[in-house]
C-alpha cells in the first residue's frame, strides 16, 4: 500500500473538477444505478462528494470510497446531463487509477491485465484454446440470438446466457490487410475490437464488406491490443500504457485517412479517453496518440458522414428493427442519427422506435461480472422496452451491448435477434 | 450508534435498507446548499409508510435527532444532518395511491417525484402547476415540506396553493390528520397550512393530498428586449397594472444574458441591458388578446425588439435561453451561489440598483435573473469557496443583500426555505416574539427535539 499522504496529494489534483459540482443533484434523473437503488453513493453527486471529502479528510476510508466509485457502469449519463458541466466520467476514471495505485490490484484482475491481456498473442492463443472447449460446459438456449447457458460455470457466471466465443475469430481469417483507396479516394485502419474479432467476427466480416463495397482502402495489422478500456476502468494504469502504446505502435506503420471500429466502446476510449489519460506518457507517445485519436471515428458514422449515403425510401412491410443507442455512442460522441441512416440503407428492415432507446442496457463492461443483480435489473429495464417496440430485431454499434442485451432477451425466451447495424447493411450488398 | 440500537432499525426495516458504512454516511452529510457537511449517525430507507411511523417513535424513544430527506436538492441547508442522529429517506415511499379526475385531486406518498407525478397527471388531462427548478429529481414531500415555487408562480401559486391536506407522524409515530379530499374544508386546525413549508421540523409527512386543475388550452410565448433595465422592470409592472397575469414573466440581465449566449448560442441579444420573457396561457381566445396587449405594452415602455414565438419550436426556444440560464452562470466559476431574497414587485428596479451596488462594493460577479413577475430574483454570486478571502466578501454581500430585500419590504427567501442557511437572518424579518412562539409551539410538538434540530427557528 502507498503512503496515505500521496493518496491526498493525487486527490488534491483534482480538486478543481470535484470543485465544479454544485450538489444540485439533477443526475439522480439520470443515473441507471440510482434509478434501481435509490442510494446517493451510487449517483455522481454522492460518488464527487466522496472522494472530496477523502481527499479532505473528512472520510477515513479509501476502501469504501472506492467500493462506491466502482458501482458505476460508466455509461456518462450523468455527465451528459450536467447543469454545470463536471466531468464526471473523467473524474470517475482518474478516481480509479488513484485507489487503485492505493490500495493496490485484486490477484485475479493482475493476472488477467498483466499476464495476458496485454500480451495480445497469447491472449489470442489463450482464447483459440478456450473457444474449442467451451462446448463441453455449455448448452445451446436459444437460436435466434446464439446464446448458450453454463451449470458448470454457474458459481463464477451465474445464470447468465452467454454469447460463446466464435470457433473461427476475425484475426484466423483475416490475419492482416493493406489493401489501397478504391473509388471513394478514402483508406481507413480498421480496429475491430476484442468482441468483434473473438465473440463476433460476423460483425467484423460485415464492416469489411462494406468497406470494399464502397471502394474504401482498409489497413487491418496483426497483433492488435486491447483498447486499454477494461485495465483502466480498474484502475490499472501500467496495463493500459502498454495496450495503448502497442496499438500506437501498430497503427504507426500505416497510412490512412480515418480509423474506424464497430466498438462503440472502443471508439470512444480512443477518441476520448486516450487523450485525457495521455497526461505522463512520453512526448512522442502525447503526439502519436493526438494525431491517432483525431482519426478515430465509429463505422456507422464514417461510412454515412464520410461516404455521403442517402438511403432508399423504406417499403412497407420488411423486418422491423429497433435501435439501442448504447451509451459511448450517444452520449459519449453524440452518435445515433448515423445507426439508424445504416440501417435504412437495407430496404428490407423497417425502423421502429423503442422506449428510452438511449437508456443504458446495464453491461458496464465488468460491472456486469461485479454486480451482477443491479446490471440484469437495469438490462431488464432495456429487455422490456425492445420487447415493447414488436421489433423482430434490435441494432446496436458496441458488442458490448450486444452481448448484454443478448443475455437479457434469452433469459426471457424472447425470439429477437441481436445485431450490428453494419451486419444489416452488409446484407443487403 | 450502539449495537443493540442498530439492530432494532435492522430489525425494523430490513438490514438491506440501513446504512451504517462511513462512505454510506457521508453521502447524505450535505445537500444542495453551499454549506459545511455533517455526517448522520445512521441511514435508512423504509420500504413502507408503516415502518416510517415506527422509526420515528423508534428514534423519539431513544431521543435520536431525525432529518427527512428526499432528494437532497434544496438550496438552504434543510436535509444537513447538522445534530447527527439519523436520515431517514423517503425514495422508497413512491407510490402514487390515487388520481381523482372528477374530483381533481391526487393522494400520493412523500417521496414520489414531482416531474413524474406531473406527467403521470398530464396523462390524465390534468395539470399540477408548481414547478420547481430541481423537478426532474425532487420529491413532493420535500416540495410540501419547503413549500417549493416554481416559474408559474406568478399566476399559478406555488406548492401551498395545491396542498390539500397532509396526513403525517408525530414523533410517537401516531397519524395526525388533516385537511381532506374536498375544495372546501374547515375541519379543525389547520394543520396542513402547519406542515407546508415546515421543514421537517414538527411531523413526518405520510401521504399528501394535492389539488390539480385542467391544463390551460393554449399559450403564446415571447421575448423582449430592452437597452435599461428600468424600462424592463417599468413593463413588468405595467403588464400586471392591465389586468393581465403571464404564466411566467421572467427576467434576465446583462451579464446572465451574456453568459448564456456564450454557452447556448442561442441567438440572445448580448448588447441588451435586460431580457424579459413571457408566456400567456389560458383560452386560445384569450391567449390572443392577452399576447396582442402584452406586446403593445413592451412597445409602449421603450422594449428595442419583441419576438413572438410563432410555433411549438420557437417557443421552445424562449425558454430555453431561460432554462440554461443557471447552469450557463454554474460553468463560470467553481462555487455558485443562488440566492432568493424576494422584493414587491413594484420594488424590483431598486433591488436591481442594489444589487449592482453590493457587486461593486464587494467586488464580485453577480448574474440576476429569475422571477420577475412575483419578485423572486435569483441574484446569482459566482465565485470560489477555497478562496477564503473571497468568500468572506460573499457572506458579506449576502448579508446586505438581505438587508436591501427586507428594507424594501421584501422577505429572506421567496422559495428556497430557511434551512439552516438563513436561520440566523430569520428574527430580522419577523420579530423576537415571532421566533419565541415557534420555538414553543415547536418544544411542544416535539419535546426532545428530534425532528430536524437547528433548522428555521435556531435552537
Amino acid at each position: 500500500m502507498a503512503e496515505m499522504k500521496e493518496l491526498l496529494r493525487l486527490l488534491g489534483e483534482l480538486d478543481d473538477q470535484l470543485v465544479s459540482c454544485m450538489r444540485c443533484g439533477m443526475c439522480q434523473a439520470v443515473c441507471p444505478i440510482y434509478g434501481q437503488t435509490g442510494r446517493e453513493g451510487d449517483v455522481a453527486r454522492g460518488k464527487i462528494a466522496l472522494l472530496e471529502g477523502l481527499a479532505h479528510e473528512m472520510v477515513k476510508d479509501p476502501e469504501g470510497v472506492q467500493d462506491k466509485v466502482t458501482r458505476c457502469l460508466l455509461c456518462g449519463s450523468c455527465a451528459a446531463n450536467c447543469p454545470s458541466g463536471v466531468k464526471a466520467l473523467d473524474i470517475f476514471i482518474k478516481a480509479r487509477v488513484i485507489l487503485t495505485g492505493y490500495l493496490g490490484l485484486s490477484s485475479v484482475k493482475k493476472a488477467i491485465f498483466r499476464g495476458m491481456l496485454v500480451k495480445p498473442k497469447l491472449f489470442n492463443n489463450l482464447l483459440g484454446l478456450a473457444s474449442m472447449f467451451q462446448g463441453l460446459f455449455t448448452s445451446p438456449v436459444n437460436n435466434v440470438i446464439g446464446s448458450s447457458c453454463s451449470r458448470f460455470l454457474e458459481p463464477v457466471l451465474g445464470d447468465r446466457h452467454l454469447m460463446l466465443l466464435a470457433k473461427t475469430p476475425l484475426h484466423k481469417e483475416v490475419p492482416s490487410l493493406d489493401t489501397p483507396a478504391g473509388k471513394s479516394g478514402l483508406k481507413v485502419a480498421f480496429f475491430p475490437g476484442c468482441m468483434a474479432d473473438k465473440i463476433f467476427p460476423r460483425v467484423g466480416h460485415a464492416v469489411l464488406k462494406v468497406l470494399a463495397h464502397h471502394g474504401v482502402g482498409v489497413f487491418l495489422p496483426e497483433n492488435q491490443a486491447c483498447c486499454g478500456i477494461p485495465a483502466l476502468s480498474s484502475g490499472d494504469r501500467q496495463s493500459y500504457e502498454k495496450l495503448v502504446k502497442a496499438n500506437l505502435e501498430i497503427f504507426a506503420k500505416g497510412k490512412f485517412d480515418a480509423l474506424v471500429t464497430p466498438c462503440a466502446t472502443c471508439t470512444s476510449t480512443m477518441k476520448k479517453i486516450w487523450p485525457m489519460m495521455a497526461e505522463g506518457m512520453s512526448p512522442s507517445d502525447q503526439e502519436a496518440i493526438r494525431e491517432l485519436s483525431a482519426k478515430v471515428v465509429d463505422v456507422n458514422a464514417f461510412v454515412v458522414d464520410r461516404l455521403g449515403l442517402t438511403p432508399p425510401a423504406p417499403k412497407a412491410g420488411g423486418v422491423s428493427v429497433t435501435v439501442h443507442d448504447p451509451c459511448h455512442l450517444k452520449k459519449s460522441l453524440g452518435v445515433s442519427v448515423q445507426p439508424r441512416t445504416i440501417l435504412r440503407m437495407n430496404p428490407a428492415y423497417n425502423v421502429v422506435e423503442m422506449n428510452a432507446s438511449d437508456a443504458c442496457c446495464g453491461c458496464g463492461g465488468s460491472f456486469t461480472l461485479q454486480h451482477a443483480e443491479i446490471s440484469a435489473k437495469i438490462g431488464q429495464q432495456k429487455r422490456d422496452n425492445i420487447v415493447g417496440s414488436h421489433a423482430q430485431v434490435v441494432a446496436t454499434g458496441c458488442p458490448a451491448c450486444m452481448m448484454q442485451i443478448s443475455d437479457m432477451l434469452s433469459r426471457s425466451g424472447d425470439q429477437i435477434a441481436v445485431r450490428h447495424p453494419m451486419e444489416i447493411y452488409a446484407e443487403s450488398l | 450508534m450502539n449495537d443493540a440500537l442498530l439492530k432494532e432499525f435492522q430489525a425494523l426495516v430490513g438490514q438491506e435498507n440501513v446504512m451504517e458504512s462511513e462512505a454510506d454516511r457521508f453521502s447524505y452529510a450535505y445537500d444542495a446548499a453551499v454549506l459545511q457537511s455533517v455526517m448522520p449517525g445512521l441511514v435508512v430507507r423504509p420500504q413502507t409508510r408503516e415502518d416510517l411511523g415506527k422509526l420515528v417513535k423508534l428514534c423519539n424513544d431513544n431521543g435520536l435527532p431525525i432529518t427527512v430527506r428526499g432528494s437532497g436538492t434544496n438550496l438552504s441547508g434543510g436535509t444537513i444532518p447538522s445534530r447527527g442522529g439519523v436520515v431517514i429517506l423517503t425514495n422508497a415511499l413512491n407510490k402514487i395511491l390515487e388520481i381523482n379526475e372528477a374530483d381533481l385531486y391526487a393522494v400520493v406518498e412523500p417521496g414520489v417525484i414531482t416531474a413524474k407525478f406531473a406527467a403521470e397527471v398530464a396523462a390524465r388531462g390534468l395539470f399540477y402547476p408548481p414547478d420547481p427548478g430541481s423537478q426532474a429529481v425532487s420529491t413532493l414531500g420535500g416540495n410540501v415540506a419547503e413549500n417549493a415555487g416554481g416559474l408559474r408562480g406568478l399566476k399559478y401559486g406555488v406548492t401551498k396553493d395545491y396542498v390539500m391536506g397532509v396526513d403525517f407522524f408525530d414523533v410517537d409515530g401516531e397519524i395526525v390528520k388533516s385537511g381532506s379530499r374536498t375544495v372546501k374544508c374547515v375541519t379543525g386546525l389547520n394543520l396542513a397550512g402547519l406542515m407546508v413549508g415546515s421543514e421537517g421540523t414538527l411531523g413526518v409527512f405520510e401521504k399528501l393530498i394535492l389539488k390539480l386543475t385542467p391544463p390551460p388550452l393554449a399559450a403564446k410565448a415571447m421575448m423582449a428586449i430592452f437597452d435599461d433595465v428600468n424600462k424592463a422592470c417599468e413593463t413588468v409592472a405595467a403588464i400586471i397594472a392591465a389586468k393581465i397575469v403571464p404564466a411566467t414573466l421572467e427576467f434576465m440581465d446583462n451579464f446572465t444574458i451574456r453568459t448564456v449566449e456564450d454557452f447556448a448560442h442561442a441567438g440572445l441579444p448580448v448588447d441588451a441591458k435586460a431580457l424579459l420573457l413571457i408566456e400567456v396561457d389560458g383560452h386560445p381566445g384569450q391567449v390572443a388578446d392577452e399576447a396582442e396587449k402584452v406586446e403593445a405594452i413592451c412597445k409602449q415602455l421603450g422594449a428595442v425588439r419583441i419576438q413572438v414565438a410563432k410555433d411549438a419550436e420557437e417557443r421552445n426556444k424562449v425558454w430555453e435561453a431561460r432554462r440554461a440560464a443557471l447552469s450557463a452562470l454554474a460553468r463560470v466559476s467553481p462555487t455558485t451561489v443562488l440566492e432568493d431574497a424576494t422584493v414587491p414587485r413594484s420594488k424590483i428596479p431598486a433591488m436591481m440598483q442594489a444589487l449592482e451596488a453590493i457587486a461593486g462594493k464587494y467586488k464580485l460577479t453577480i448574474g440576476t435573473f429569475g422571477h420577475a413577475g412575483d419578485g423572486n430574483l435569483h441574484p446569482t454570486i459566482l465565485t470560489d469557496r477555497r478562496n477564503k478571502e473571497e468568500w468572506h466578501r460573499v457572506e458579506s454581500a449576502i448579508d446586505e443583500i438581505f438587508d436591501v430585500a427586507l428594507g424594501l419590504g421584501g422577505t429572506l427567501s421567496g422559495e428556497h426555505g430557511i434551512g439552516l442557511a438563513k436561520s440566523k437572518y430569520l428574527e430580522k424579518e419577523t420579530s423576537r416574539a415571532t421566533i419565541l412562539y415557534s420555538r414553543r409551539l415547536k418544544k411542544a410538538l416535539d419535546p426532545k427535539g428530534i425532528l430536524n434540530p437547528g433548522k428555521i427557528i435556531g435552537e
